[in-house]
């Protein structure tokens, strides 16, 4: 089991999202983080879904992903395929920063950004992977943290050309080659891209 | 907010306003839809009042039951082919279409279903008959969408209808608020859908791995080819034929695939799974090639998995990319339209006989005839059995009727034995296994074939599951024929319960009315029959009869079906008692 990045390219259409997640629900599967964003291109949205699975199960959820109508492309990756950000937010009382040298030191170490800075509390922000924004979090812990929030994950596939070629294609009604999407048969054992 | 890649449609010439109820219904005629199954409801009066004015052109079956509706669009389809489409009003009428759609679904039946859904401003109040009908269909849909207005109608309900019937065909349902079906609008001349971006029904063949199927049949020993529905959906018959007389080799079917080729086709060997055929099911392990040509591997055909077929290099023939290595891993994948895929392969094969080989099949047969057919066909036992009736069907008939089997034992035993000149003559719920679905399946059958004898075989319990449905029959004459094969048990259960739980038979001794008077209730003529001598003359009165009829057949209560994969077990270890 590992953890993969599965990257769905989808028409914007109220339904989709509950088409997409019960996909996972109906096989008890978790999902890691979801992120729904628009794209490169206007009107196509991008679903940046996380999960731990073994590559069989991931190669066969994303077929079915793509399969449904207002699919247009899906992706999966591993964590080294991919350049991948998580941002998390931590609300800490303002006297104790102002006290401790110490958190002042650890929150530079981190990289942290003061989003807000009030007379109660102070809003830090931090983006990296789950291990970097982890650290903090347990690093704040003994100092009265308030709260913490931490958002889904985004991804970009490092070997990808982006989707403007692609949709092209699909627009066209006579599919090419390319858009016959069977590449997948290429090299069935490595990369899934249906 | 509804898809936009659809250029916009031309400047149409002015029209008069209508409302999105008539849209609704001039859709359906431009799809060339004919027949229709419903019931009304308050949140589709809107569409029934504009029905008033059409009846000329569509041809509108009132059910008595929204599942039986969706079942007897399915049985439509199934018979003739085209969409099934079926109307149902929102709340517990679009609830009462759910195991029709999952059936639909796992069937790869083509139907359109529509709903009516309270006014857009009540949404989400509980209103009054208010369900979340999409999300409620969603798993059970290949696309669901809701209108809430009447300028959307014309492009949904052709996307509806490509949906459905385009690549693997599937069912499609649209839920449409009442203040959509009343609101009037300058509707554009209706367009057929024939593209959706997102949406690639088929995909282009590879002939890289269509010479590679070819290289791999023509150098097998003893290639085995299992087929399903796929090839039906296709409408690749002949296509189908051509490759196997060709390639010479023997041919199993699913379930739902039984008639593409023949019960009498000397390569036909039989009937693929769990209660199958002893020679297809035990030489699936001992193949050198399995060509599997639109079918899914269900568990039902492959028992154990991880001893299923181990042996064989596998070529799998799918519309459906998500199909091929989801349960057997194929060797080489053949993705696309088997109408399409099958000649290419058809060319490059080379005109072989396999002669030894399918004499292991026949030997196995003659096997199987000795100690589960002759007895079950040709009873020396004083009861009747279900087996029998086939036989005696198919001897009147001579494989011209459709047959609709329900759900249990005597579906295993129509499937087994019906002989079918035909496709789309095998009618029955294969994924699902859906108890009721025959009696209104017939319905729709019968509609949708109207030149061919419809037999509807149905267990005792199956049949009151949906026995409201003769109302139907009743209203609109349509000439079913039903045979019920009654042996006063859930046989099927029963079996289980007698082979796997040491005979604990927990409820499945159920009883029955008396069949032939509730027939009569409805105006339809029946008999029963508990004696050999009177079985022929009956069956012969019936398929005789003009109009419906219901023949009841009391038949051995404990009879069991074999042979039989038990669950668990990999299709060698086949039983033959």
């Amino acid at each position: 089991m590992e953890e993969y990045n599965i990257t769905a390219y989808t028409e914007n259409q109220v339904g989709l999202l509950n088409r997409i997640a019960i996909i996972f629900s109906r096989r008890k599967i978790n999902i890691e983080s979801l992120n729904v964003s628009p794209s490169e291109i206007e009107g196509i949205h991008r679903f940046n879904i996380v999960i731990v699975e073994t590559e069989e199960v991931v190669e066969k959820l994303a077929k079915q992903i793509e399969k449904q109508v207002e699919v247009l492309k899906v992706y999966f990756n591993t964590n080294a395929d991919v350049i991948w950000q998580e941002m998390a937010l931590y609300k800490v009382p303002t006297d104790v920063i102002a006290e401790k040298v110490l958190v002042e030191r650890l929150l530079r170490e981190n990289g942290a950004r003061a989003v807000v800075i009030r007379k109660d509390y102070t809003v830090f922000e931090t983006t990296g992977h789950r291990e970097e924004t982890d650290s903090l979090l347990r690093a704040l812990q003994p100092y009265g943290l308030i709260e913490f929030v931490r958002s889904a994950r985004i991804a970009i596939i490092k070997a990808s050309d982006g989707f403007h070629h692609k949709l092209q294609e699909f627009e066209q009604r006579e599919p090419s080659e390319e858009v016959a999407e069977n590449e997948f048969l290429n090299d069935r054992e490595k990369v899934f891209t249906m | 907010m509804f898809q936009t890649q659809l250029a916009p449609a031309p400047a149409a010439p002015a029209t008069t306003p209508i409302t999105g109820a008539v849209a609704v219904l001039q859709a359906l005629v431009a799809e060339g839809v004919d027949t229709i199954f419903g019931y009304p409801g308050g949140a589709i009066i809107p569409i029934y009042d504009a029905l008033y004015d059409f009846k000329e052109q569509l041809n509108h079956v009132l059910v008595r039951h929204e599942q039986g509706g969706i079942h007897a669009g399915q049985g439509y389809a199934r018979a003739s082919g085209r969409v099934g489409v079926v109307l149902a009003t929102s709340g517990p009428g679009a609830t009462n279409l759910v195991t029709g759609l999952a059936d639909a679904l796992i069937d790869s039946t083509p139907l359109v279903c529509i709903t009516g859904q309270v006014f857009a401003h009540l949404l989400g109040t509980d209103a009054f008959q208010e369900t979340d009908i999409i999300n409620i269909t969603t798993p059970v849909t290949k696309w669901n969408f809701q209108v809430t207005n009447a300028e959307e109608i014309p492009e949904a309900l052709a996307k509806a209808f490509y949906i459905a019937r385009s690549g693997r065909p599937g069912p499609v349902l649209i839920d449409i608020t009442k203040n959509a079906q009343l609101q009037a609008f300058d509707a554009p001349a209706y367009r057929p859908c024939q593209h959706i971006r997102s949406y690639r029904p088929a995909p282009v063949v590879r002939p890289e791995f269509i010479a590679q199927a070819a290289a791999l049949i023509n150098r097998a020993q003893r290639p085995f080819i299992l087929w399903g529905q796929g090839v039906v959906l296709g409408e690749a018959e002949q296509e189908f034929r051509a490759f196997v007389e060709k390639s010479g080799i023997p041919a199993a079917w699913t379930i739902l695939g039984a008639g593409a080729l023949p019960t009498g086709h000397p390569l036909n060997v039989g009937m693929l799974g769990m209660h199958g055929n002893y020679g297809p099911n035990v030489l699936t392990n001992e193949c050198d090639v399995l060509i599997a040509i639109g079918m899914r591997f269900d568990d039902r055909v492959t028992g154990r998995l991880d001893k299923y077929a181990k042996q064989a290099k596998v070529i799998h023939l799918d519309i459906d990319p998500t199909e091929i290595d989801k349960n057997v891993k194929a060797t080489v994948p053949v993705w696309g339209d088997c109408k399409e895929t099958l000649p290419l392969l058809t060319a490059l094969v080379e005109r072989q006989a396999h002669p030894a080989w399918l004499a292991r099949f026949q030997s196995h047969m003659a096997e199987e005839v000795d100690a589960v057919i002759r007895e079950e066909l040709f009873p020396t036992s004083e009861e009747l059995t279900m087996g029998e009736v086939i036989q005696q069907l198919n001897e009147i008939t001579r494989g011209e009727a459709i047959i609709v089997s329900d759900v249990g034992q005597h579906q295993m035993v129509a499937c087994r034995y019906a002989q079918l000149n035909h496709p789309r003559s095998n009618i029955t719920s294969g994924g699902l296994g859906t108890m009721g679905f025959a009696l209104p399946a017939a319905i729709g059958a019968k509609l949708g074939a109207p030149a061919r004898p419809v037999v509807a075989i149905i267990g005792d319990g199956g049949f009151q599951m949906t026995i409201q449905e003769l109302g139907t029959i009743m209203q609109t004459g349509v000439d079913v024929k039903i045979v019920i094969l009654n042996n006063q048990f859930l046989g099927m259960v029963r079996q289980w319960q007698e082979l796997f739980h040491q005979r604990r038979y927990s409820f499945v001794d159920i009883q029955s009315p008396d069949f032939v008077a509730v027939a009569a209730g409805y105006r339809i003529a029946g008999q029963r029959v508990d004696a050999r001598p009177d079985l022929r003359p009956a069956l012969e009165r019936m398929l005789a009869h003009p109009g419906s009829f219901l023949l009841e057949v009391m038949v051995t209560k404990e009879n069991n079906i074999f042979p039989m994969v038990p669950q668990g077990c990999s299709v060698a270890e086949i039983r033959l008692k």
